[in-house]
Protein backbone atom coordinates (compact mmCIF):
# COMPACT_ATOMS: atom_id res chain seq x y z
CA UNK A 1 0.00 0.00 0.00
CA UNK A 2 1.43 3.34 -1.00
CA UNK A 3 2.03 6.04 1.56
CA UNK A 4 -0.73 8.11 0.00
CA UNK A 5 -3.32 5.40 0.48
CA UNK A 6 -2.27 4.46 3.99
CA UNK A 7 -2.47 8.09 5.10
CA UNK A 8 -6.08 8.38 3.95
CA UNK A 9 -8.52 9.09 6.76
CA UNK A 10 -11.95 7.66 5.99
CA UNK A 11 -14.88 10.08 5.90
CA UNK A 12 -17.61 7.62 6.86
CA UNK A 13 -16.81 6.98 10.49
CA UNK A 14 -18.53 8.11 13.68
CA UNK A 15 -21.26 10.70 13.25
CA UNK A 16 -20.89 10.97 9.48
CA UNK A 17 -21.31 7.21 9.14
CA UNK A 18 -24.31 7.29 11.46
CA UNK A 19 -25.87 10.12 9.45
CA UNK A 20 -25.48 8.16 6.22
CA UNK A 21 -26.80 4.95 7.78
CA UNK A 22 -29.84 6.90 9.01
CA UNK A 23 -30.65 7.90 5.43
CA UNK A 24 -30.76 4.35 4.04
CA UNK A 25 -34.36 3.93 5.23
CA UNK A 26 -35.44 6.68 2.83
CA UNK A 27 -34.40 4.77 -0.30
CA UNK A 28 -34.99 1.25 -1.66
CA UNK A 29 -31.32 0.82 -2.71
CA UNK A 30 -27.93 1.71 -1.22
CA UNK A 31 -26.76 3.20 -4.50
CA UNK A 32 -29.45 5.90 -4.25
CA UNK A 33 -27.33 7.38 -1.47
CA UNK A 34 -24.50 8.08 -3.89
CA UNK A 35 -25.20 11.79 -4.51
CA UNK A 36 -25.85 12.47 -0.80
CA UNK A 37 -22.69 10.53 0.16
CA UNK A 38 -20.59 12.50 -2.32
CA UNK A 39 -21.97 15.75 -0.87
CA UNK A 40 -20.92 14.55 2.57
CA UNK A 41 -17.39 13.82 1.32
CA UNK A 42 -17.13 17.23 -0.29
CA UNK A 43 -18.42 18.92 2.83
CA UNK A 44 -15.83 17.14 4.96
CA UNK A 45 -12.83 17.37 2.63
CA UNK A 46 -13.57 20.20 0.19
CA UNK A 47 -13.12 17.88 -2.79
CA UNK A 48 -13.49 14.25 -3.84
CA UNK A 49 -10.22 12.34 -4.16
CA UNK A 50 -9.60 8.93 -5.74
CA UNK A 51 -9.33 7.46 -2.24
CA UNK A 52 -12.65 9.01 -1.27
CA UNK A 53 -14.20 7.54 -4.42
CA UNK A 54 -12.92 4.12 -3.39
CA UNK A 55 -14.31 4.60 0.12
CA UNK A 56 -17.76 5.64 -1.15
CA UNK A 57 -17.79 2.67 -3.53
CA UNK A 58 -17.02 0.35 -0.65
CA UNK A 59 -19.68 1.86 1.63
CA UNK A 60 -22.40 1.70 -1.03
CA UNK A 61 -21.48 -1.63 -2.59
CA UNK A 62 -20.42 -0.17 -5.93
CA UNK A 63 -17.19 -0.21 -7.92
CA UNK A 64 -14.85 2.82 -7.90
CA UNK A 65 -15.36 3.11 -11.68
CA UNK A 66 -19.12 3.41 -11.23
CA UNK A 67 -18.69 6.07 -8.58
CA UNK A 68 -16.15 8.01 -10.62
CA UNK A 69 -18.48 7.94 -13.63
CA UNK A 70 -21.07 9.69 -11.50
CA UNK A 71 -18.69 12.13 -9.78
CA UNK A 72 -17.40 13.43 -13.11
CA UNK A 73 -20.88 13.66 -14.65
CA UNK A 74 -22.03 16.35 -12.20
CA UNK A 75 -20.37 19.75 -12.35
CA UNK A 76 -20.62 20.59 -8.65
CA UNK A 77 -18.33 17.83 -7.40
CA UNK A 78 -14.69 18.89 -7.29
CA UNK A 79 -12.19 16.26 -8.40
CA UNK A 80 -9.26 18.38 -7.33
CA UNK A 81 -8.69 20.81 -4.45
CA UNK A 82 -10.15 24.31 -4.88
CA UNK A 83 -9.68 27.63 -3.10
CA UNK A 84 -11.16 28.29 0.35
CA UNK A 85 -14.00 30.12 -1.34
CA UNK A 86 -15.48 28.68 -4.50
CA UNK A 87 -17.15 31.28 -6.73
CA UNK A 88 -19.62 30.38 -9.48
CA UNK A 89 -20.82 33.16 -11.76
CA UNK A 90 -23.79 32.68 -14.07
CA UNK A 91 -23.06 33.77 -17.64
CA UNK A 92 -25.88 32.10 -19.58
CA UNK A 93 -27.88 34.26 -22.03
CA UNK A 94 -30.27 36.16 -19.71
CA UNK A 95 -27.40 37.13 -17.40
CA UNK A 96 -25.12 37.72 -20.36
CA UNK A 97 -27.67 40.26 -21.68
CA UNK A 98 -27.49 42.01 -18.31
CA UNK A 99 -23.69 42.29 -18.17
CA UNK A 100 -22.50 39.06 -16.54
CA UNK A 101 -19.26 39.07 -18.54
CA UNK A 102 -18.18 42.28 -16.80
CA UNK A 103 -18.96 40.71 -13.43
CA UNK A 104 -16.75 37.72 -14.31
CA UNK A 105 -13.89 39.96 -15.44
CA UNK A 106 -14.08 42.02 -12.27
CA UNK A 107 -14.15 38.95 -10.04
CA UNK A 108 -11.19 37.38 -11.85
CA UNK A 109 -9.20 40.60 -11.43
CA UNK A 110 -10.17 41.33 -7.82
CA UNK A 111 -9.55 37.76 -6.60
CA UNK A 112 -6.21 37.52 -8.37
CA UNK A 113 -7.38 34.31 -10.08
CA UNK A 114 -6.99 35.98 -13.50
CA UNK A 115 -8.23 32.87 -15.29
CA UNK A 116 -11.38 30.76 -15.00
CA UNK A 117 -10.85 27.53 -13.09
CA UNK A 118 -7.58 28.67 -11.53
CA UNK A 119 -7.08 29.14 -7.81
CA UNK A 120 -5.69 32.46 -6.63
CA UNK A 121 -2.01 32.36 -5.52
CA UNK A 122 -3.06 32.87 -1.87
CA UNK A 123 -5.36 29.85 -2.05
CA UNK A 124 -8.33 32.01 -1.16
CA UNK A 125 -10.51 31.81 -4.28
CA UNK A 126 -11.36 29.65 -7.27
CA UNK A 127 -13.68 31.19 -9.88
CA UNK A 128 -15.71 29.40 -12.53
CA UNK A 129 -18.45 30.32 -14.96
CA UNK A 130 -21.60 28.31 -14.43
CA UNK A 131 -24.44 27.58 -16.80
CA UNK A 132 -27.74 29.10 -15.61
CA UNK A 133 -28.10 29.42 -11.85
CA UNK A 134 -31.88 29.70 -12.19
CA UNK A 135 -32.17 33.26 -10.93
CA UNK A 136 -32.29 35.09 -14.25
CA UNK A 137 -34.49 37.90 -12.91
CA UNK A 138 -31.77 38.72 -10.40
CA UNK A 139 -28.90 39.07 -12.83
CA UNK A 140 -26.09 38.51 -12.16
CA UNK A 141 -26.41 35.74 -9.56
CA UNK A 142 -23.17 34.53 -7.99
CA UNK A 143 -22.82 31.50 -5.74
CA UNK A 144 -19.97 31.78 -3.24
CA UNK A 145 -19.68 28.50 -1.34
CA UNK A 146 -23.31 28.05 -0.23
CA UNK A 147 -24.18 31.78 -0.29
CA UNK A 148 -26.42 32.67 -3.20
CA UNK A 149 -25.95 36.34 -4.05
CA UNK A 150 -28.35 38.22 -6.35
CA UNK A 151 -28.01 41.33 -8.52
CA UNK A 152 -24.21 41.36 -8.41
CA UNK A 153 -22.66 44.20 -10.41
CA UNK A 154 -18.96 44.93 -11.00
CA UNK A 155 -19.22 47.80 -8.48
CA UNK A 156 -20.40 45.46 -5.71
CA UNK A 157 -17.64 42.89 -6.25
CA UNK A 158 -14.87 44.32 -3.97
CA UNK A 159 -17.26 44.72 -1.03
CA UNK A 160 -18.59 41.19 -1.46
CA UNK A 161 -15.12 39.62 -1.67
CA UNK A 162 -14.08 41.28 1.60
CA UNK A 163 -16.57 39.09 3.42
CA UNK A 164 -14.67 35.98 2.27
CA UNK A 165 -11.21 35.93 3.82
CA UNK B 1 -45.89 38.74 -7.41
CA UNK B 2 -45.10 40.53 -4.15
CA UNK B 3 -41.36 40.14 -4.60
CA UNK B 4 -39.17 41.89 -5.51
CA UNK B 5 -41.89 44.32 -6.68
CA UNK B 6 -45.43 44.78 -5.40
CA UNK B 7 -47.98 42.78 -7.37
CA UNK B 8 -49.28 44.45 -10.51
CA UNK B 9 -53.05 45.09 -10.48
CA UNK B 10 -53.48 42.97 -13.60
CA UNK B 11 -51.85 39.92 -12.07
CA UNK B 12 -54.05 37.07 -10.83
CA UNK B 13 -52.35 36.39 -7.55
CA UNK B 14 -52.78 32.76 -6.45
CA UNK B 15 -49.41 31.02 -6.14
CA UNK B 16 -47.50 34.24 -5.63
CA UNK B 17 -49.81 35.70 -2.99
CA UNK B 18 -47.26 35.23 -0.21
CA UNK B 19 -44.03 35.83 -2.15
CA UNK B 20 -41.93 38.20 -0.05
CA UNK B 21 -43.91 37.41 3.14
CA UNK B 22 -41.33 35.75 5.40
CA UNK B 23 -43.92 34.79 8.02
CA UNK B 24 -45.67 32.55 5.45
CA UNK B 25 -42.59 30.32 5.41
CA UNK B 26 -43.26 28.83 8.84
CA UNK B 27 -45.77 26.07 9.57
CA UNK B 28 -47.69 28.34 11.92
CA UNK B 29 -47.70 31.22 9.48
CA UNK B 30 -48.86 28.94 6.70
CA UNK B 31 -51.71 27.52 8.75
CA UNK B 32 -52.77 31.07 9.69
CA UNK B 33 -52.98 31.81 5.96
CA UNK B 34 -55.30 28.86 5.37
CA UNK B 35 -52.58 26.27 4.76
CA UNK B 36 -53.14 22.51 5.03
CA UNK B 37 -56.95 22.85 4.76
CA UNK B 38 -56.79 21.28 1.31
CA UNK B 39 -54.77 18.29 2.52
CA UNK B 40 -57.20 17.75 5.37
CA UNK B 41 -60.09 17.79 2.91
CA UNK B 42 -58.32 15.40 0.55
CA UNK B 43 -57.63 12.85 3.28
CA UNK B 44 -61.41 12.50 3.62
CA UNK B 45 -61.89 11.96 -0.13
CA UNK B 46 -61.13 8.92 -2.28
CA UNK B 47 -57.96 9.15 -4.39
CA UNK B 48 -60.11 8.88 -7.53
CA UNK B 49 -62.20 11.85 -6.45
CA UNK B 50 -59.01 13.90 -6.00
CA UNK B 51 -57.83 12.94 -9.49
CA UNK B 52 -61.25 13.87 -10.94
CA UNK B 53 -61.13 17.30 -9.32
CA UNK B 54 -57.70 17.96 -10.81
CA UNK B 55 -58.90 16.70 -14.21
CA UNK B 56 -61.86 19.11 -14.00
CA UNK B 57 -59.49 22.00 -13.30
CA UNK B 58 -57.69 21.52 -16.61
CA UNK B 59 -54.32 21.92 -14.84
CA UNK B 60 -51.43 21.07 -17.17
CA UNK B 61 -47.79 20.41 -16.30
CA UNK B 62 -45.95 23.66 -15.63
CA UNK B 63 -42.45 22.29 -16.18
CA UNK B 64 -42.63 22.71 -19.93
CA UNK B 65 -44.49 19.83 -21.56
CA UNK B 66 -47.99 20.94 -20.56
CA UNK B 67 -49.37 17.41 -20.12
CA UNK B 68 -52.74 17.28 -18.28
CA UNK B 69 -51.90 16.61 -14.62
CA UNK B 70 -55.04 14.69 -13.63
CA UNK B 71 -54.64 12.40 -16.63
CA UNK B 72 -50.99 11.76 -15.72
CA UNK B 73 -52.02 10.79 -12.20
CA UNK B 74 -54.71 8.46 -13.57
CA UNK B 75 -52.02 6.46 -15.44
CA UNK B 76 -50.69 5.13 -12.14
CA UNK B 77 -51.67 1.49 -11.63
CA UNK B 78 -54.30 0.81 -8.98
CA UNK B 79 -54.09 -1.85 -6.25
CA UNK B 80 -51.00 -3.40 -7.82
CA UNK B 81 -49.45 -4.08 -4.44
CA UNK B 82 -46.23 -2.30 -5.39
CA UNK B 83 -44.79 0.78 -3.72
CA UNK B 84 -45.46 3.97 -5.75
CA UNK B 85 -43.40 7.14 -5.79
CA UNK B 86 -44.05 10.79 -6.43
CA UNK B 87 -41.05 12.78 -7.60
CA UNK B 88 -41.29 16.55 -7.48
CA UNK B 89 -39.08 18.10 -10.14
CA UNK B 90 -37.35 21.06 -8.48
CA UNK B 91 -34.32 20.94 -10.77
CA UNK B 92 -35.28 24.26 -12.34
CA UNK B 93 -32.43 24.96 -14.78
CA UNK B 94 -34.02 26.12 -18.00
CA UNK B 95 -32.36 29.44 -18.90
CA UNK B 96 -34.83 32.27 -18.29
CA UNK B 97 -36.87 30.36 -15.71
CA UNK B 98 -36.82 31.16 -11.97
CA UNK B 99 -40.36 30.57 -10.74
CA UNK B 100 -39.94 27.30 -8.81
CA UNK B 101 -37.14 28.91 -6.87
CA UNK B 102 -39.55 31.59 -5.61
CA UNK B 103 -42.24 29.02 -4.76
CA UNK B 104 -39.75 27.09 -2.63
CA UNK B 105 -38.23 30.18 -1.05
CA UNK B 106 -41.51 31.79 -0.01
CA UNK B 107 -44.19 29.13 0.17
CA UNK B 108 -42.44 25.87 1.08
CA UNK B 109 -45.47 24.54 2.92
CA UNK B 110 -47.64 25.18 -0.13
CA UNK B 111 -45.38 22.86 -2.08
CA UNK B 112 -45.32 20.27 0.71
CA UNK B 113 -49.13 20.35 0.81
CA UNK B 114 -49.33 19.90 -2.96
CA UNK B 115 -46.88 16.98 -2.79
CA UNK B 116 -48.82 15.33 0.02
CA UNK B 117 -52.11 15.64 -1.92
CA UNK B 118 -50.58 14.24 -5.09
CA UNK B 119 -48.93 11.40 -3.17
CA UNK B 120 -52.30 10.49 -1.67
CA UNK B 121 -53.99 10.62 -5.09
CA UNK B 122 -51.51 8.24 -6.71
CA UNK B 123 -51.15 6.00 -3.63
CA UNK B 124 -47.50 6.88 -3.07
CA UNK B 125 -46.19 6.66 0.45
CA UNK B 126 -43.08 8.57 -0.42
CA UNK B 127 -42.33 11.73 -2.35
CA UNK B 128 -38.84 12.77 -3.35
CA UNK B 129 -38.32 16.46 -4.01
CA UNK B 130 -35.26 16.66 -6.29
CA UNK B 131 -33.77 20.15 -5.83
CA UNK B 132 -30.92 21.34 -8.02
CA UNK B 133 -27.62 21.56 -6.18
CA UNK B 134 -27.13 25.26 -6.78
CA UNK B 135 -30.40 26.17 -5.01
CA UNK B 136 -28.84 26.53 -1.58
CA UNK B 137 -31.44 28.90 -0.16
CA UNK B 138 -34.52 26.96 -1.36
CA UNK B 139 -32.82 23.85 0.04
CA UNK B 140 -32.49 25.42 3.49
CA UNK B 141 -36.05 26.74 3.45
CA UNK B 142 -37.50 23.42 2.28
CA UNK B 143 -35.43 21.47 4.83
CA UNK B 144 -36.81 23.54 7.67
CA UNK B 145 -40.37 23.30 6.34
CA UNK B 146 -40.24 19.51 5.95
CA UNK B 147 -38.93 19.21 9.52
CA UNK B 148 -41.81 21.38 10.72
CA UNK B 149 -44.32 19.33 8.72
CA UNK B 150 -43.11 16.14 10.42
CA UNK B 151 -43.04 17.77 13.86
CA UNK B 152 -46.63 18.97 13.47
CA UNK B 153 -47.93 15.61 12.24
CA UNK B 154 -48.70 16.70 8.68
CA UNK B 155 -46.21 14.14 7.37
CA UNK B 156 -45.18 10.74 8.69
CA UNK B 157 -46.89 7.45 9.54
CA UNK B 158 -50.20 9.07 10.43
CA UNK B 159 -50.47 12.13 8.18
CA UNK B 160 -52.86 14.62 9.80
CA UNK B 161 -54.38 11.80 11.85
CA UNK B 162 -55.61 9.97 8.74
CA UNK B 163 -53.80 6.71 9.39
CA UNK B 164 -52.09 7.19 6.00
CA UNK B 165 -48.32 7.35 5.68
CA UNK B 166 -46.94 10.24 3.63
CA UNK B 167 -43.19 10.84 3.63
CA UNK B 168 -41.25 13.58 1.88
CA UNK B 169 -37.51 13.21 1.27
CA UNK B 170 -35.42 16.07 -0.11
CA UNK B 171 -32.77 14.97 -2.60
CA UNK B 172 -30.02 17.34 -3.72
CA UNK B 173 -28.79 17.40 -7.30
CA UNK B 174 -25.19 18.24 -8.13
CA UNK B 175 -25.15 20.40 -11.24
CA UNK B 176 -26.63 18.89 -14.40
CA UNK B 177 -29.33 20.62 -16.48
CA UNK B 178 -30.33 17.29 -18.01
CA UNK B 179 -31.59 16.02 -14.65
CA UNK B 180 -34.63 18.25 -15.20
CA UNK B 181 -35.66 15.71 -17.87
CA UNK B 182 -37.84 13.36 -15.87
CA UNK B 183 -36.19 10.04 -16.68
CA UNK B 184 -32.70 11.53 -16.25
CA UNK B 185 -33.92 12.73 -12.86
CA UNK B 186 -34.99 9.20 -11.96
CA UNK B 187 -31.56 7.85 -12.88
CA UNK B 188 -29.91 10.59 -10.84
CA UNK B 189 -32.15 9.79 -7.89
CA UNK B 190 -31.04 6.17 -8.15
CA UNK B 191 -27.39 7.27 -7.82
CA UNK B 192 -26.53 7.08 -11.50
CA UNK B 193 -25.41 9.50 -14.19
CA UNK B 194 -28.29 11.67 -15.35
CA UNK B 195 -28.87 9.97 -18.68
CA UNK B 196 -32.45 10.12 -19.98
CA UNK B 197 -34.15 6.75 -20.51
CA UNK B 198 -35.87 5.50 -23.63
CA UNK B 199 -39.66 5.62 -23.28
CA UNK B 200 -41.70 3.43 -23.04
CA UNK B 201 -41.79 2.25 -20.37
CA UNK B 202 -43.15 5.51 -18.98
CA UNK B 203 -42.53 6.36 -15.32
CA UNK B 204 -46.11 5.37 -14.39
CA UNK B 205 -45.19 1.78 -15.31
CA UNK B 206 -41.51 1.68 -14.40
CA UNK B 207 -40.13 4.87 -12.88
CA UNK B 208 -37.92 5.40 -9.84
CA UNK B 209 -36.27 2.10 -8.82
CA UNK B 210 -38.36 0.37 -11.51
CA UNK B 211 -41.58 1.12 -9.65
CA UNK B 212 -44.67 3.15 -10.67
CA UNK B 213 -43.77 6.83 -10.41
CA UNK B 214 -45.29 10.19 -11.24
CA UNK B 215 -43.01 13.16 -11.84
CA UNK B 216 -44.55 16.63 -11.46
CA UNK B 217 -43.07 20.12 -11.55
CA UNK B 218 -42.99 22.37 -8.46
CA UNK B 219 -45.45 24.91 -9.85
CA UNK B 220 -47.89 22.17 -10.90
CA UNK B 221 -47.93 20.68 -7.40
CA UNK B 222 -48.13 24.09 -5.73
CA UNK B 223 -51.34 24.81 -7.70
CA UNK B 224 -53.08 21.66 -6.43
CA UNK B 225 -54.07 22.86 -2.90
CA UNK B 226 -55.77 25.91 -4.47
CA UNK B 227 -57.72 23.65 -6.84
CA UNK B 228 -58.86 21.48 -3.92
CA UNK B 229 -59.82 24.48 -1.77
CA UNK B 230 -61.67 26.46 -4.41
CA UNK B 231 -62.72 23.69 -6.78
CA UNK B 232 -61.70 22.45 -10.21
CA UNK B 233 -64.47 24.55 -11.81
CA UNK B 234 -63.05 27.74 -10.29
CA UNK B 235 -59.58 26.97 -11.67
CA UNK B 236 -61.01 26.08 -15.07
CA UNK B 237 -62.72 29.49 -15.11
CA UNK B 238 -59.35 31.24 -14.93
CA UNK B 239 -59.02 31.46 -18.69
CA UNK B 240 -58.89 34.42 -21.05
CA UNK B 241 -58.57 32.60 -24.33
CA UNK B 242 -58.34 28.90 -25.19
CA UNK B 243 -60.30 26.59 -22.80
CA UNK B 244 -57.48 24.04 -23.04
CA UNK B 245 -55.22 26.45 -21.12
CA UNK B 246 -56.61 27.13 -17.67
CA UNK B 247 -55.48 28.58 -14.38
CA UNK B 248 -52.69 30.98 -13.56
CA UNK B 249 -49.09 30.81 -14.76
CA UNK B 250 -45.98 32.32 -13.28
CA UNK B 251 -44.01 34.03 -16.01
CA UNK B 252 -40.34 34.64 -15.20
CA UNK B 253 -39.43 37.82 -17.05
CA UNK B 254 -35.72 38.58 -17.50
CA UNK B 255 -33.13 40.02 -19.85
CA UNK B 256 -33.54 43.58 -21.20
CA UNK B 257 -36.55 44.57 -19.13
CA UNK B 258 -37.16 47.37 -16.64
CA UNK B 259 -38.77 45.29 -13.91
CA UNK B 260 -37.55 41.69 -14.05
CA UNK B 261 -39.40 39.22 -11.86
CA UNK B 262 -42.19 36.67 -11.73
CA UNK B 263 -45.63 37.78 -12.90
CA UNK B 264 -48.66 35.60 -12.30
CA UNK B 265 -51.10 35.86 -15.17
CA UNK B 266 -54.36 34.19 -16.04
CA UNK B 267 -53.81 31.91 -19.04
CA UNK B 268 -54.44 33.82 -22.25
CA UNK B 269 -53.09 37.18 -21.05
CA UNK B 270 -51.70 39.39 -23.84
CA UNK B 271 -47.92 39.18 -24.21
CA UNK B 272 -47.68 42.83 -25.13
CA UNK B 273 -49.24 43.93 -21.85
CA UNK B 274 -46.96 41.58 -19.93
CA UNK B 275 -43.87 43.12 -21.47
CA UNK B 276 -44.79 46.78 -21.64
CA UNK B 277 -47.21 47.18 -18.77
CA UNK B 278 -46.51 44.66 -16.01
CA UNK B 279 -42.77 44.32 -16.48
CA UNK B 280 -42.20 47.99 -17.28
CA UNK B 281 -41.06 47.68 -20.89
CA UNK B 282 -37.66 48.45 -22.36
CA UNK B 283 -34.91 50.64 -20.99
CA UNK B 284 -35.25 54.29 -22.08
CA UNK B 285 -34.49 54.74 -25.76
CA UNK B 286 -34.56 51.02 -26.52
CA UNK B 287 -36.97 49.04 -28.68
CA UNK B 288 -38.05 45.41 -28.38
CA UNK B 289 -36.22 43.15 -30.78
CA UNK B 290 -37.03 39.57 -29.78
CA UNK B 291 -38.35 37.37 -27.00
CA UNK B 292 -37.81 33.74 -26.09
CA UNK B 293 -41.09 33.00 -24.32
CA UNK B 294 -40.71 29.51 -22.87
CA UNK B 295 -37.21 29.13 -21.54
CA UNK B 296 -34.27 28.95 -23.93
CA UNK B 297 -35.39 25.67 -25.55
CA UNK B 298 -38.18 27.18 -27.65
CA UNK B 299 -38.06 29.11 -30.94
CA UNK B 300 -37.22 32.83 -30.76
CA UNK B 301 -40.09 35.25 -31.55
CA UNK B 302 -39.67 38.61 -33.23
CA UNK B 303 -41.12 41.78 -31.69
CA UNK B 304 -43.84 41.65 -34.32
CA UNK B 305 -44.80 38.08 -33.44
CA UNK B 306 -44.96 39.08 -29.77
CA UNK B 307 -47.22 42.03 -30.60
CA UNK B 308 -50.55 40.18 -30.76
CA UNK B 309 -49.64 36.93 -29.00
CA UNK B 310 -51.75 35.53 -26.18
CA UNK B 311 -49.84 33.85 -23.36
CA UNK B 312 -51.10 30.29 -23.17
CA UNK B 313 -50.10 26.90 -24.57
CA UNK B 314 -52.04 27.31 -27.84
CA UNK B 315 -51.59 31.07 -28.25
CA UNK B 316 -47.80 30.89 -28.36
CA UNK B 317 -47.82 27.82 -30.62
CA UNK B 318 -50.00 29.84 -33.02
CA UNK B 319 -47.17 32.40 -33.18
CA UNK B 320 -44.53 29.76 -33.87
CA UNK B 321 -43.08 29.13 -30.43
CA UNK B 322 -44.05 27.44 -27.14
CA UNK B 323 -45.02 28.41 -23.59
CA UNK B 324 -42.56 25.81 -22.24
CA UNK B 325 -41.54 26.66 -18.69
CA UNK B 326 -42.52 30.33 -19.26
CA UNK B 327 -39.00 31.62 -18.78
CA UNK B 328 -39.45 34.85 -20.71
CA UNK B 329 -36.19 36.26 -22.07
CA UNK B 330 -36.49 39.79 -23.46
CA UNK B 331 -33.97 41.19 -25.94
CA UNK B 332 -33.89 44.83 -27.03
CA UNK B 333 -32.40 46.39 -30.15
CA UNK B 334 -28.91 46.45 -28.63
CA UNK B 335 -28.76 42.63 -28.81
CA UNK B 336 -26.33 40.79 -31.05
CA UNK B 337 -28.59 37.84 -31.94
CA UNK B 338 -25.76 35.73 -33.33
CA UNK B 339 -23.76 36.07 -30.14
CA UNK B 340 -26.75 35.34 -27.89
CA UNK B 341 -27.70 32.26 -29.91
CA UNK B 342 -24.08 31.14 -29.72
CA UNK B 343 -24.23 31.61 -25.96
CA UNK B 344 -27.31 29.37 -25.81
CA UNK B 345 -25.66 26.75 -28.03
CA UNK B 346 -22.74 26.76 -25.61
CA UNK B 347 -25.17 26.06 -22.79
CA UNK B 348 -26.58 23.00 -24.58
CA UNK B 349 -23.13 21.73 -25.57
CA UNK B 350 -22.07 21.99 -21.93
CA UNK B 351 -25.21 20.26 -20.68
CA UNK B 352 -25.48 17.43 -23.22
CA UNK B 353 -25.32 14.13 -21.33
CA UNK B 354 -23.38 12.76 -24.34
CA UNK B 355 -25.51 9.65 -24.64
CA UNK B 356 -26.78 10.29 -28.20
CA UNK B 357 -24.34 11.09 -31.00
CA UNK B 358 -26.57 13.69 -32.67
CA UNK B 359 -26.62 15.66 -29.43
CA UNK B 360 -23.06 15.11 -28.19
CA UNK B 361 -21.50 15.96 -31.56
CA UNK B 362 -24.24 18.25 -32.87
CA UNK B 363 -24.23 20.69 -29.97
CA UNK B 364 -20.42 20.86 -30.02
CA UNK B 365 -20.31 21.40 -33.80
CA UNK B 366 -22.95 24.12 -33.55
CA UNK B 367 -20.71 25.92 -31.06
CA UNK B 368 -17.62 25.52 -33.24
CA UNK B 369 -19.34 26.82 -36.37
CA UNK B 370 -20.77 29.79 -34.51
CA UNK B 371 -17.42 30.54 -32.89
CA UNK B 372 -15.76 30.79 -36.27
CA UNK B 373 -18.57 33.05 -37.50
CA UNK B 374 -18.16 35.36 -34.53
CA UNK B 375 -14.39 35.36 -35.07
CA UNK B 376 -14.84 36.58 -38.63
CA UNK B 377 -13.80 33.22 -40.10
CA UNK B 378 -17.29 32.10 -41.11
CA UNK B 379 -18.22 31.07 -44.61
CA UNK B 380 -21.38 31.76 -46.60
CA UNK B 381 -22.18 28.02 -46.53
CA UNK B 382 -22.14 28.03 -42.73
CA UNK B 383 -25.77 29.14 -42.50
CA UNK B 384 -26.92 26.14 -44.51
CA UNK B 385 -24.53 23.93 -42.58
CA UNK B 386 -26.06 25.08 -39.29
CA UNK B 387 -29.56 24.41 -40.61
CA UNK B 388 -28.63 20.95 -41.91
CA UNK B 389 -26.94 20.13 -38.63
CA UNK B 390 -29.96 21.37 -36.66
CA UNK B 391 -32.18 19.15 -38.79
CA UNK B 392 -30.06 16.14 -37.86
CA UNK B 393 -30.42 17.13 -34.21
CA UNK B 394 -34.22 17.35 -34.23
CA UNK B 395 -36.48 14.40 -33.39
CA UNK B 396 -33.69 11.84 -33.47
CA UNK B 397 -32.51 11.46 -29.90
CA UNK B 398 -33.66 9.92 -26.60
CA UNK B 399 -34.62 13.29 -25.10
CA UNK B 400 -35.14 16.77 -26.55
CA UNK B 401 -31.92 18.48 -25.42
CA UNK B 402 -30.49 18.49 -28.91
CA UNK B 403 -33.83 19.70 -30.35
CA UNK B 404 -33.64 22.50 -27.78
CA UNK B 405 -30.24 23.55 -29.08
CA UNK B 406 -31.54 23.53 -32.64
CA UNK B 407 -34.64 25.64 -31.84
CA UNK B 408 -32.92 28.99 -31.22
CA UNK B 409 -30.40 28.35 -34.02
CA UNK B 410 -33.01 27.60 -36.68
CA UNK B 411 -35.45 30.31 -35.60
CA UNK B 412 -32.57 32.78 -35.26
CA UNK B 413 -31.33 32.16 -38.80
CA UNK B 414 -34.88 32.31 -40.18
CA UNK B 415 -35.89 35.48 -38.36
CA UNK B 416 -32.62 37.43 -38.22
CA UNK B 417 -30.79 36.24 -41.38
CA UNK B 418 -29.18 39.63 -41.97
CA UNK B 419 -27.29 39.41 -38.67
CA UNK B 420 -25.80 36.04 -39.56
CA UNK B 421 -25.00 37.17 -43.09
CA UNK B 422 -23.24 40.26 -41.74
CA UNK B 423 -20.80 38.05 -39.84
CA UNK B 424 -20.07 35.63 -42.68
CA UNK B 425 -19.75 38.37 -45.31
CA UNK B 426 -17.27 40.32 -43.24
CA UNK B 427 -19.61 43.30 -42.86
CA UNK B 428 -19.59 42.99 -39.13
CA UNK B 429 -16.58 43.31 -36.87
CA UNK B 430 -15.64 39.99 -35.23
CA UNK B 431 -16.46 39.89 -31.53
CA UNK B 432 -14.38 36.86 -30.68
CA UNK B 433 -10.75 35.94 -31.15
CA UNK B 434 -10.09 33.24 -33.74
CA UNK B 435 -9.72 29.80 -32.12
Amino acid sequence: MSELVSSYEPVFVGDVRAKLEGMFANYPTRQALLLPALWMVQEARGWISEQAIAEVADVLGMTPAQVKGVVTFYTMYHTHPVGRHFIQVCTTSPCNLCGAEDVVKTILRETGCEELGRTSPDGRFTVIEVECLGACGFATPVLINDDFLENVTPERVPGILQRYQ
Amino acid sequence: MGYPHPSHPQETVVLSKHFGDAAARTYEGWVQRGGYQALKKVLGMTPDAVIEEVKTSGLRGRGGAGFPTGLKWSFMPKNDGKPHFLVCNADESEPGTFKDREIMRWTPHGLIEGCAIAAYAIAAERCYIYIRGEFTEPWRVMTRAVEEAYASGVLGANAMGSGKRIDIVLHRGAGAYICGEETAMLNSLEGKRGNPRIKPPFPAQAGAFGLPTTVNNVETLAAVPHIINRGGEWYKGLCLSNPKSTGTKLISVCGHIQRPGNYEITMGFPMKELIFDMAGGMRPGRKLKAVIPGGSSVPIMTAQEAEDCLMDYEGIVARGSMLGSAGFIVMDDSTDMVYQIYRLARFYAHESCAQCTQCREGTAWTVKIMERMLAGKGKKEDLKLLLDLSDQMTGKTICVLSDSCAAPVVSGIQKFPEEFEAYVSGNRKPVMAAV
